[in-house]
């Protein structure tokens, strides 16, 4: 039976997310876009206490895959276009198992799990990255030229990783991993890709710079310096054989990307609502009223743009509601997944423009927040797979093409 | 809590109105469009289909089925994939029959409905579109006066459906308390069906431009309410069509694309044209679930005013952006009437600029 209304659990923990983005996140927003490279150590340890004790999950993974039919994706993609209405940068930057955790969830052996996710219910705050994109290879993943060799007991990773989300704060300022991508048979292709467990303190991983951005600036992103860094052999998440066909490390991994796309279309949508939230407001304070039944020759172009924005942000995020909805199901949801997120990642950049655009010199100003939230939005069309990359997904799924027919 | 996937009631009416559009409507969609009929076997077979019958309460001898928004919109989206000009001459009965069956009194529903849920089809229609560029509905030209007993009608209509052949149409006009609602007999004197409108698109579809000189109709006719329920399920309607023409646009051009080859390739395997189609896919997905909502708003019996104005502008926006992207995808083929992308680029058009040419 087609529904549109939150569950009463789901509505409440959005409510209690809303306080807290209103109360914690939106005061210290401007700060920490303005303080790139520090710490809100305060609000950090806050969002660490709150989430070992909340049911809710706040955003990352907690690797407890075991589930049946659930909300659990969908109270996370509500959960994190609130916090990210709050601050998007912030919300990146919240201390928890993050992608490197889904990725260890999603391949990992149940004794990994263990190892590797058990301290995020303990002790203090902690981060865990994901180290893919290399200087010469970005959404073509399968391209990049890290190296991992075996000798004995361990491996021997080489190479220069960039765009680590959270790389600093899981290598250097807490206790947290980095997983990275790296070929034991460049030969292989695809199949020869592996992904490590690197631990934070690993001598030979040393972070080289700590990226200074357009938007979320709050969150660190990290490039990644591997030198005959030796890490144990079975931080190898999942099978070490290169087969011929199918590689389950990579195959696992890309997976994620099924469950972290509606949640970063949940992060643009936050941003955008911030910004239709605002506007809307302001043009109430000015007396301007959105007449939406009003016949075409009346309507102003400032009703028709804001109507507009309304509706491609609402259709956003019904398709990210869908896409998280089949993922609670067991569906396989990857052509929805690439939807969605192609479709927020898009609206809310152009959202976010025509905000400015409205609120005119006030836009502009660093004296509100709608300009932070159109350099915050644009990444949402750009990393976890570009607009265009899930595009190409898209295309292939409705027209039953694999990669070698549609590239 | 949510849910995106229609009820198993739903789904069978879904997949009945689907195979029809399929295997009865399509077939038909070109020869209505050059001829400017739908065929009345068509007609009938539609009409068994008990798409107006079914909301008609049992006293009336309808089915008192659902009168679900939502149910209407999957109906909507189906027929209009088959054929724009086909789906709203066989919806149009429940232009009349639906405003009453929600707002009319016991004497207007025994007045109306009881010719509506007999044997053959029977046409019906609603006067709301005015032939002027600055028409604006609640502002109508068109006006109704109370004379002695009764309302008096004058005023000029454009785009109104099967008017020729319609037992009732319902005539939208600016009365004592602003926009009104009044069932008009065939017949009437002062109501005259001036001609058959030649137009781009919906060219099956027979539609009239209709004079009411002094037509003057008993007081009783006029429907008592809230009006905003029929017109937003107007909208709901006009959106949910606007995503089947734009689905009917998308697929053809998706099959075209994956058998025409150019440099050596299928055309789909371009990313140009595959980037189009993805596209497509996705903004057609996002203006059905906008449909979706506002029509779950309005079963809720909230005012879905809103939702159902913004499905109804995005919907037209995609349905003729999809179809000017189909006929791009197909080129010189598309421009060629051997192919319908042509017909559904003309028929989008309609979206966004004629109203009230279907209820859901």
């Amino acid at each position: 039976m087609i529904d549109f209304e939150l569950s009463p659990a789901v509505e409440n923990a959005r409510q209690m997310i809303h306080m807290m983005a209103e109360q914690t996140m939106r005061p210290i927003s401007r700060e920490y876009d303005e303080r790139e490279h520090e710490d809100p150590t305060d609000w950090h340890q806050l969002m660490w206490t709150m989430s070992s004790q909340s049911p809710v999950s706040f955003g990352g993974s907690k690797g407890d895959k075991k589930q049946g039919p659930s909300e659990k994706n969908l109270t996370s993609c509500v959960s994190i276009e609130e916090l990210s209405w709050g601050d998007a940068g912030l919300y990146l930057s919240i201390p928890n198992a993050g992608l490197g955790g889904a990725a260890v969830a999603a391949a990992g052996t149940p004794e990994q799990r263990t190892r590797f996710l058990k301290r995020f219910a303990e002790g203090a705050p902690k981060w865990a990255g994901m180290a893919i994109t290399e200087p010469g290879a970005g959404s073509d993943s399968a391209a990049i030229t890290s190296t991992a060799t075996r000798d004995g007991d361990e491996w021997v990773l080489n190479g220069t990783k960039i765009y680590c989300t959270s790389g600093h704060r899981a290598l250097e300022k807490s206790e947290g991993f980095v997983v990275v991508w790296a070929t034991v048979d460049k030969s292989a292709g695809r199949n020869g890709i592996k992904a490590f467990v690197v631990e934070h303190g690993t001598p030979g991983a040393t972070v080289i710079r700590v990226e200074d951005k357009m938007g979320i600036r709050a969150s660190d992103t990290a490039a990644i310096v591997f030198e005959n860094c030796r890490i144990p052999f079975d931080n190898l998440l999942g099978n070490p054989e290169v087969k011929a066909q199918g590689s389950e490390g990579f195959k696992g991994v890309m997976a994620t990307f099924d469950a972290t796309r509606p949640a970063v279309a949940a992060s643009a949508i936050g941003i955008g609502r911030a910004a239709v939230d605002f506007v809307r407001d302001a043009l109430a304070k000015a007396g301007v009223e959105i007449r939406y039944e009003a016949p075409m020759h009346k309507l102003t172009v400032l009703e028709r743009d804001f109507m507009d924005m309304e509706a491609n942000l609402q259709a956003a995020r019904l398709l990210t509601w869908r896409a998280a909805w089949m993922m609670d199901r067991g569906m396989v949801n990857n052509l929805e997944a690439s939807m969605c997120k192609a479709k927020a990642g898009l609206s809310v950049t152009l959202v976010t423009q025509k905000a400015v655009e409205i609120l005119g010199p006030l836009g502009y100003s660093r004296k509100l927040l709608v300009e932070k939230w159109m350099r915050d939005a644009k990444i949402n069309d750009i990393f976890e797979g570009t607009q265009q990359i899930n595009l190409m997904i898209v295309a292939r799924r409705i027209l039953g093409y694999s990669n070698k027919d549609l590239n | 809590m949510v849910n995106f996937e229609p009820s198993e009631d739903q789904q069978l009416v879904r997949d009945t109105v689907a195979s029809f559009a399929r295997e009865q409507i399509r077939p038909a969609a070109r020869a209505a469009d050059e001829s400017g009929e739908v065929p009345e076997a068509l007609v009938q077979q539609a009409w068994e289909l008990g798409l107006v019958q079914s909301a008609v309460p049992e006293a009336f001898g309808g089915y008192g089925d659902t009168r679900s928004a939502v149910t209407s919109a999957l109906v909507c989206e189906e027929l209009a994939w088959g054929d724009l000009s086909i789906a709203l001459h066989v919806l149009a009965p429940r232009l009349a029959t639906y405003p009453v069956i929600e707002l009319g009194s016991a004497a207007q529903q025994q007045q109306v409905l009881p010719a509506y849920t007999g044997e053959r089809f029977v046409a019906a229609a609603a006067a709301l579109t005015e032939p002027s560029f600055n028409f604006d509905l609640n502002e109508c030209a068109t006006t109704a006066a109370r004379r002695n007993g009764s309302i008096v009608l004058n005023g000029a209509k454009c785009y109104v459906p099967l008017a020729a052949e319609a037992q009732h149409t319902l005539v939208y006009a600016h009365g004592e308390q602003g926009l009104g609602a009044y069932i008009v007999p065939r017949d009437t004197p002062g109501l005259a069906v001036v001609g058959r409108e030649q137009n781009m698109g919906l060219k099956g579809l027979a539609t009239y431009e209709l004079q009411f000189n002094d037509c003057a109709v008993p007081a009783e006719n006029a429907l008592q309410g809230d009006l905003r329920p029929v017109l937003n399920r107007m909208r709901i309607a006009s959106a949910a069509l606007a995503v089947g023409v734009a689905r009917a646009a998308s697929e053809y051009a998706r099959e075209y694309a994956k058998e025409r080859k150019a440099f050596g390739v299928f055309i789909a395997q371009k990313q140009a044209i595959a980037f189009m189609l993805a596209e497509m896919a996705i903004e057609i997905d996002a203006a059905r679930l906008l449909t979706w909502e506002a029509a779950w708003k309005l079963d809720r019996g909230e005012d879905a005013t809103r939702e159902a104005c913004l499905a109804k502008r995005y919907a037209a926006t995609t349905a003729l952006k999809v179809a000017d992207n189909a006929v791009q995808v197909l080129g010189g083929h598309g421009y060629i009437r051997d192919h319908l992308v042509e017909l559904f680029l003309r028929n989008a058009r309609a979206f966004g600029v004629l109203d009230g040419l279907a209820i859901a």
